[in-house]
């Protein structure tokens, strides 16, 4: 009898699980369809984000790219303070939580390793894709 | 969806609802959005996608050259048939809805070209850098918009007396997933509500709007920041106030209201709200590095633009600026299309050359050679557009 208990529990637990998994998976967005490999580093750089290896990387990871991609923070270069007021807008409008003893190791992984650079007020034309025009 | 993928889903009715099709589980945004593969991403979640200035030589910005700006997550499984656009606000005459095929049939239809530039094109020559997408020079295009009128459906619901703004409304889903926050939702003074080329789209180039650029019904206001033509657009709101929607305040699509240093930083109440975009120009052929045979006349051609206004004059200069020779340029299509310019240039000596090219609008201002004021969140940069070319 015992027995027989069992085998019916196991089975629900069985039919919840899957349950929870369909579930989960009609929430899902077709981008991340795609397997995520784990946080493998190949030349200094984090394969799955493009994020360059330092101190605060995984931080960076877990807190900045589950709402907008890594390309938003590789793409910009900014000072400890333009990143902070980033984070503080993020806060204000777009949900960002707070990030506690986070932030200040976030803020000095992007500062060091996104900083800004002095464009000046017009850059040289760097054409390096010659071509013969017909 | 069928929009997305181009054709009918055969026993689609049969799928379930949760249930992605392979075709749009593709993480190509090229094939998934019928882009060219020369496009570049700047981002992929929310897409992010840029022209390079070559791609855009087609007179008409055919959907394969046209720039994405997406702030939030695109919706899916849009059914046109149900959709219904609302018009409220404070100072609508009274709450109406239209479905799509009210919009078709209950007012006349218009085709313009219209030029649609993101606010912050250009952003990344800024120095000291502004957050955001680092747009090179492609975030531009100009393609045939078919619609209603905006200011006919806003006519037909009644304006009160008291109306200032409208603001947009859509279902794009905010980056959080937060179902109380919109990604944006910017909106326009009446009177440029009311012009006779603000459209409610429902076509570009002749074909329904693809699904990244605003199916089924998209407001389209030419000539200012394309961030106030709303995709995916169900409420238009009659406002008696500036419309106060996401990226209406702050630093979003404002600019320094007086002239500041580069790095400064300006308080959100100093910051002015972009109207109608600058002037501008693109030499869209040939591509940057052409290499010529000495003796022959190298031919460029590009568009020209300006905001509200028409372009007066195009120029191009092969001596940094030291020189300035008139281009052909032909009249807009229609007001707010870009304009086409042309210009056969001599190249005596062999060497290397720039060719700039500066627009003046119809009230004088030019393209600067050096960037234009600088502004917290990299906008509104129109300066000027230049090729490399070798002459051998």
């Amino acid at each position: 009898m015992y027995r027989f208990l069992i085998v019916i529990c196991a089975l629900v637990l069985i039919v919840a699980i899957i349950g929870i998994y369909f579930v989960d998976k009609s929430n899902e967005e077709y981008t991340s369809v795609s397997v995520q490999g784990a946080d493998e580093i190949e030349n200094g750089v984090h394969l799955k984000t493009g994020l360059v290896e330092g101190v605060g990387l995984m931080e960076t990871v877990n807190n900045c790219t589950s709402c907008h991609s890594a390309k938003l923070l590789t793409q910009n270069r900014l000072s400890k303070e333009g990143w902070v007021s980033a984070i503080r807008w993020m806060q204000e409008t777009q949900n960002l939580w707070d990030l506690g003893k986070n932030e200040e190791l976030i803020v000095n992984y992007l500062a060091k390793n996104y900083p800004p650079e002095n464009k000046g007020r017009r850059e040289i034309l760097d054409e390096t894709d010659w071509y013969e025009l017909k | 969806m069928a929009s997305l993928i181009g054709a009918d889903i055969v026993n689609g009715s049969l799928m379930p609802a949760s249930y992605s099709p392979l075709a749009l589980q593709e993480a190509d945004p090229f094939k998934l959005f019928g882009k060219d593969k020369q496009m570049v991403v700047l981002n992929n979640k929310p897409w992010n996608i840029e022209a390079k200035a070559h791609l855009l030589n087609d007179t008409v910005t055919p959907n394969k050259f046209m720039f994405i700006r997406n702030n939030g997550l695109m919706p899916q499984g849009i059914d046109s048939s149900n959709w219904v656009l609302t018009i409220d606000g404070e100072s609508v005459e009274g709450e109406k809805t239209y479905t799509l095929n009210d919009l078709k049939t209950k007012f006349q239809q218009h085709t313009y070209q219209l030029t649609l530039e993101c606010g912050g094109n250009g952003r990344s020559e800024f120095s000291p850098p502004a957050k955001g997408n680092q747009w090179t020079i492609g975030a531009v295009s100009c393609a045939n918009w078919t619609g209603v009128r905006l200011g006919d459906v806003l006519r037909d619901a009644g304006i009160k007396k008291d109306a200032v703004y409208i603001g947009y409304h859509a279902v794009d889903e905010h980056l959080s997933r937060d179902p109380s926050k919109e990604p944006i939702s910017r909106g326009v003074p009446m009177d440029k509500a009311l012009q006779d080329e603000t459209l409610l789209a429902f076509k570009m180039n002749g074909e329904d709007i693809p699904l990244v650029h605003g199916y089924p019904l998209r407001l389209v206001a030419g000539g200012w920041p394309a961030s106030a033509s709303g995709k995916w657009v169900n409420r238009i709101s009659v406002r008696n106030k500036e419309h106060d929607g996401a990226k209406m305040g702050g630093s979003s699509y404002r600019v320094p209201c007086k002239p500041v240093a580069p790095g400064s930083k300006v308080e959100d109440k100093d910051m002015c709200i972009i109207m109608s975009m600058p002037v501008k120009s693109l030499i869209t052929y040939p591509k940057s590095g052409a290499v010529i045979k000495a003796g022959k006349t190298l031919t460029i051609g590009g568009h020209a633009w300006a905001g509200e206004l028409e372009v007066d004059q195009l120029k191009y200069s092969i001596d940094f600026g030291a020189s300035w020779i008139n281009c052909n340029l032909r009249r807009p299509t229609n007001r707010l299309a870009w304009q086409h310019f042309s210009a056969a240039i001599p190249l005596s000596k062999t060497g290397y050359y720039e060719i700039w090219a500066k627009a003046i609008d119809s009230e004088g201002n030019a393209q600067p050679m050096v960037l234009p004021g600088w502004n917290p969140k990299g906008y509104l940069n129109n300066a000027c557009h230049r090729i490399a070319i070798k002459v051998v």
